[in-house]
């Protein structure tokens, strides 16, 4: 670790938070409806939307129309999806003449697109047509973002309000946040990345002669624009199979920091606009200010680990002081790789500027128990806050049960119903990862899919099902997981991951919003000051330990004796 | 359910027509309008031919060029039609033989370290660059196959090596591709 890495660190941070505040408000006052400096250029096309679809933009609906609102959608979006795969032999914009994707693949793919995961069990220039590139994952890069957006609003709403039956309108939360959020920030990161390298070209590839007089294919493509939607709504499916280590997807140094940047900092402004739209801007610091506090914790654990680098090689006279290259680009150095590791993991982002598989074991730990802690520091947009939201009703309910009072958030109290809710969408999770990971580990044609022996292909296993179940996509990418076995199983787990986390955390919300505020008293523990930060950073460390330290000492904590004893496998 | 059908229906088309064919056509036109080089690749050109990309590092075998890292991307590496890392655990036998095999070939002086870059695959396999420290250990042989002296070599080499921007944002490094068209320039005679 070099001071001259931190302080690269600390620029980006920086620069996240300097934007985050006003992007927060903007988005703020955006999901309340209120008038904004686009409107002109905007309001004339979501009036035409709404018409288009039947939306009555001025009708509220309950936390179950809600939802239903929000599946319907979603299953729309996979299916259109799903079709677009299996048909792109068929379809124009296809320049390699890829043939259709094979159907448990797509079903993977689409899943893994519609909730945000973007888990690619493909290698996007040797499979996908540009056709569905455009016409597909990158509309479900917006979507499945302004998804994850609006039902933040919605459980944020439901905090704000007393007494009320409705939580806001799905079609008109998820519209606004395309239109008013997404799309303008995409088209300034894209025009941003292109400056810096990214291509932008509707070929697909051009053939040149190497100076030693070999032919090499650089394959193109519309790269910038799905890049900066990539990021932005924290999907992380790349347009290549290197993702952001791909030189034409992250060129340089500038691209890496605007990589790191634009993926932190809608959800980093999503805590600015909770506490805008439940009227205290502290209750919104106090959540980012645990996300942070998390989220440095794990960029130094990984810079750590990595710039140590690999004891195994040093024996063999490597040198030591550039720490773990093997699967890293020289252009980003470690300080921002580890910045990047930690940040697409815990955002639920997944897009890579290093191979995870190549860690060090505990620079691959880091990453593995971010996504397990469920995609919270700072998670993906909007799904990372209502997940935050849930954390901080258990540290008030555990903050609660010290004191013997009901505990309370934001004026409103926490109950048994809404408890066994929060519960239910917490054992989501360990659900999916460890169940999944303990069938694959006793299936001798799951094992066949290993890249790496010992301890490092339990790693492998445990690391696809935690970001598949997390929503993250980031994968130790050496496992084979087209397969019908993983594509299928990591396909379930993103939906449990994403659909049975969010049906209880909604049914939360229409509860709360049912219920009347309550004035603070005497004994109500505030929740915006320092000690309120460390309970909620304790709650979630000590569930997240409780939960995975078991399969993670078998996994990454055993592999680093082995590999400072030197062993091989 | 059933009534948000038509919602469904009609809102994934427009956003599809909106945010998956206008926003990257808008984005295809002003990139090709405002920036044509680096949309089209940044490509390289040398008397007319276009050699490769500055971005993208290729593959160099003769003793006359300098190196890249080591590269997974396809059967021979360096394929950018194939991106990929090796992904090799930590405590893979495969790195660590991998690794052994190609330390001879780099003729490191006694009692110096091996550059960490010079045996490890980059993340892409089309890492276009490798350190300083990887480069300087190619002059001796580089000078050799071409006949002048390691000196002129290190002085087209200084010239191809980057910094990071005010010391602090990106890393020392040197461009494999860019340095190889310095040196053929520089050196009209014969490419080793």
């Amino acid at each position: 670790m070099t001071l001259d890495g931190w302080l690269e660190i600390a620029l980006v941070l920086g620069a996240v938070l300097i934007a985050a505040r006003p992007l927060g408000l903007y988005m703020a006052r955006v999901l309340q409806g209120e008038r904004t400096l686009l409107a002109p250029v905007l309001r004339p096309l979501e009036r035409r939307l709404y018409s288009a679809a039947g939306i009555d933009a001025g009708k509220e609906q309950g936390w179950l129309a809600y939802t239903l609102a929000m599946l319907a959608f979603s299953a729309a979006g996979f299916l259109v999806l799903y079709v677009l795969m299996r048909l792109q032999a068929s379809l124009p914009l296809n320049p390699q003449g890829f043939a259709g994707v094979p159907p448990d693949l797509a079903f993977n793919t689409a899943l893994s697109f519609v909730t945000n995961t973007n888990w690619q069990s493909y290698a996007g220039e040797t499979t996908m047509a540009h056709i569905v590139q455009m016409a597909g994952l990158t509309v479900q890069n917006f979507v499945s973002a302004a998804t994850g957006i609006a039902l933040a609003a919605a459980v944020t709403r439901a905090f704000a309000r007393s007494g009320s039956a409705t939580i806001g309108n799905f079609w008109v939360d998820m519209t606004r946040a395309t239109l008013y959020v997404l799309l303008p920030l995409s088209i300034v990161v894209a025009l941003a990345y292109v400056m810096s390298g990214v291509p932008q070209t509707l070929l697909a590839s051009t053939g040149v002669t190497t100076l030693e007089g070999a032919k090499q294919t650089l394959s193109l493509g519309p790269v910038a624009s799905q890049e900066a939607i990539k990021q932005l709504g924290t999907n992380g499916g790349g347009f290549f199979n290197a993702n952001a280590a791909h030189p034409f997807e992250n060129p340089n140094a500038w691209s890496n920091m605007l990589s790191i940047w634009s993926m932190l900092v809608v959800s980093a402004a999503m805590t600015f606009a909770f506490g805008r739209m439940v009227g205290d801007a502290r209750q919104g610091h106090a959540l980012l200010a645990a996300m942070g506090i998390l989220l440095v914790a794990a960029v130094a654990l990984v810079y750590g680990a990595e710039a140590a680098g690999n004891p195994i090689l040093a024996k063999l006279g490597i040198d030591a002081s550039a720490g773990n290259l093997e699967g890293k680009e020289i252009r980003f150095g470690q300080a921002l790789t580890a910045l990047y590791i930690a940040a697409t993991t815990g955002l639920s982002c997944g897009a890579v500027n290093a191979m995870h598989d190549s860690l060090t074991p505990l620079g691959g730990l880091a990453p593995m128990f971010l996504m397990q802690l469920g995609e919270i520091l700072p998670g993906g947009v909007g799904s990372g806050l209502y997940g935050m939201i849930v954390m901080a009703i258990l540290a008030v309910f555990v903050a609660g049960l010290m004191v013997g009072r009901t505990p309370e958030y934001l004026g409103k109290k926490i109950e048994a119903r809404e408890m066994k809710l929060a519960i239910l969408a917490l054992l989501i999770l360990p659900f999916a990862i460890l169940g999944f990971a303990a069938a694959s580990a006793v299936m001798p044609s799951a094992l066949e899919s290993l890249a790496n022996a010992g301890p490092h292909g339990l790693s492998e296993i445990l690391y696809a099902y935690s970001s598949a179940a997390g929503n993250n996509g980031s994968a130790f990418a050496g496992l084979n997981a087209n397969t019908p076995w993983y594509n299928t199983t990591l396909g379930l787990a993103m939906l449990l991951g994403r659909f049975a986390y969010v049906v209880p955390v909604m049914a939360i919300a229409g509860s709360l919003a049912a219920k009347r505020k309550i004035a603070p008293s005497a004994g109500t523990f505030p929740t915006h000051g320092g000690l309120f930060v460390g309970l909620l950073v304790g709650v979630i460390l000590i569930l997240g330990g409780l939960q995975y330290f078991p399969s993670l000492a078998l996994g990454p904590v055993v592999e680093h004796f082995l590999m400072q004893s030197g062993k091989t496998f | 359910m059933f009534t948000h059908l038509r919602p469904a229906l009609v809102m994934v088309a427009a956003l599809t027509v909106l945010t998956g064919v206008v926003y990257p056509l808008a984005i295809t036109g002003l990139s090709q309008v405002l920036l044509p080089a680096q949309a089209n690749g940044s490509l390289l050109t040398r008397d007319g031919a276009v050699v490769g990309s500055s971005l993208v590092g290729q593959l160099f075998t003769g003793d006359g060029y300098f190196h890249g890292r080591p590269s997974a991307a396809g059967s021979d590496g360096y394929d950018a039609s194939a991106s990929s890392g090796s992904n090799l655990g930590p405590t893979s036998a495969k790195l660590v033989a991998r690794v052994e095999a190609a330390i001879p070939a780099l003729a490191v002086p006694n009692g110096a370290s091996v550059p960490a870059d010079a045996v490890t695959a980059s993340a892409s396999g089309l890492d276009p660059h490798i350190s300083p420290d990887y480069a300087a250990l190619q002059v001796e042989r580089v000078a050799k196959a071409r006949g002048v002296p390691p000196a002129r070599i290190r002085e087209i080499l200084a010239g191809a090596a980057e910094e990071p921007l005010a010391g602090v944002v990106g890393e020392p490094r040197v461009n494999v591709l860019l340095l190889n068209i310095a040196l053929d320039a520089a050196l009209a005679s014969g490419t080793g």
